[in-house]
């Protein structure tokens, strides 16, 4: 099952394409990394996801259905990069406006969230520090009860114990409820060990969608004589490559099983940041499923 | 109950790092027969990992026969560990002999010996092919 497909869903903002000829599907249960640079078009993507904003080619449809309509919208949580809260509001009063807007709401869940995070009801917002706020928002989020909960750098300005407790409140949630989390993040480190799925975005385009470990199984890195480069390059699909007059690096999208290689080249795995980084060196290279027929 | 940890350096994946760390318990026997583990929502709450990474580990521990899920109990364990029985040690190291005979003979020093034999074990844990 998919919760989301992007087919060639683009966006424009006057005359620069933010995001173009973007085909994507996400199966269901996955937690999904977004990754790219800066001005890569993950804001945008989400937007276009959640229904904020509207496509100008393409489609994008969330549990079958167009983005942006009420019922896809009640099983969509969406939390902004800028943590939208009203800083004048009680975190009590957070919660009750949170309750007035969404049908699925669960009351319970949030008091017994923000109780164990010792988080006082009674507490202005404003008077929180970053990591309570990012964890009023994203209790918020949750007790909407999501089959599909959209984060926009969850963990930007967060310090690296709010960052540690934001994910694992995150990872508890989707061990109890099994929903779809995709969030976007320029740090690759922080998405280690919590992600499933990975999605590299880059100038406006997907460059990778897939399986994290699968991902990880199937690229190598291989080190050698520079003068055996160009044949090992040849049986190989290189994502990146550095060479000096002695000896090359190839980061190779190699499949399940190592080449059978001169025993002068040297083969070890990739980890993620490697992968990521070699593909957002390369724009030009790509590390996509197969198009699958619609209805599968 | 067996309290998990990260080595989150190690280049060993997650899953089995987890599944190492039961069957160590195992040999120790800090775990025993009929002893619960920790669900999932319990591992991911303390290590911030993503849930299906501890199911899979249990999965892999399931098909081992080492531990038995009972639906909405929890995962339990079936039997402790031994480690590989003696006759298997002197088998393996027979073998690993031989092949170090081999590796010297073809110029190998006892440094390239090492480098190539680490490097085989990890290349063989990250892929998660074998996990024997």
């Amino acid at each position: 099952m998919t919760v989301f497909t992007a087919t060639g869903l683009g966006k424009r903002y006057r005359r620069t394409w933010a995001l173009k000829d973007c085909s994507l599907s996400i199966p269901a249960g996955r937690v999904v990394a977004l990754v790219g640079p800066n001005g890569a078009g993950k804001t945008t993507l989400l937007h276009l996801v959640v229904g904020l904003l509207t496509p100008t080619a393409g489609t994008v449809t969330a549990f079958g259905q167009a983005a942006g309509t009420t019922e896809t919208l009640a099983r969509i949580a969406f939390l902004a990069q800028d943590k939208p809260l009203y800083d004048g509001f009680s975190v009590a009063d957070m919660l009750r406006f949170g309750a007035h807007l969404n049908p699925r709401w669960d009351q319970e869940l949030a008091e017994k969230r923000l109780a164990e995070l010792e988080i006082p009801l009674d507490r202005k917002v404003g008077k929180l520090s970053g990591g309570q706020q990012a964890q009023v928002a994203l209790t918020v989020a949750l007790a909407k009860r999501p089959d599909l909960l959209v984060l926009d750098e969850p963990l930007a300005n967060l310090d690296p114990l709010a960052r540690h407790e934001v994910m694992r409140g995150l990872m508890a949630a989707v061990a109890e409820t099994g929903m779809t989390v995709v969030l976007s993040s320029h740090v690759v480190s922080d998405l280690e060990n919590t992600c499933d799925w990975l999605v590299v975005l880059n100038r406006g385009s997907v460059q990778v969608s897939g399986d994290i470990e699968e991902l990880l199984a199937e690229h190598r890195l291989l080190t050698g004589p520079a003068e055996l480069a160009d044949g090992v390059a040849a049986r190989v699909t290189t994502v990146d490559e550095s060479r000096t007059d002695r000896q090359a690096t190839l980061l190779a999208r190699t499949g399940a099983a190592a080449p059978p290689l001169d025993p002068k080249w040297t083969v070890r795995g990739v980890g993620l940041e490697e992968l990521v980084l070699a593909y957002l060196r390369r724009p030009e290279a790509a590390s996509l499923p197969r198009p699958v027929l619609a209805g599968t | 109950m067996i309290d998990f940890r990260l080595d989150r350096g190690s280049g060993v994946a997650t899953y089995l790092q987890l599944v190492h760390q039961v069957r160590h318990a195992l040999r120790l026997g800090v775990l025993q027969p009929g002893d619960r583990l920790p669900t999932a929502k319990e591992v991911v709450d303390k290590l911030a990992i993503n849930p299906n990474t501890v199911l899979k580990a249990y999965r892999e521990l399931e098909r081992e026969g080492l531990v038995a899920g009972r639906p909405g109990l929890g995962t339990f364990v079936q039997r402790s560990l031994g480690g590989a029985s003696a006759t298997d040690h002197a088998r393996l190291r027979d073998s690993l002999t031989g092949w170090v005979r081999d590796a010297r003979s073809a110029g190998l020093d006892s440094e390239d010996l090492e480098a190539l034999f680490a490097a085989v074990v990890l290349d063989s844990f990250r892929v998660g092919e074998d996990t024997a």
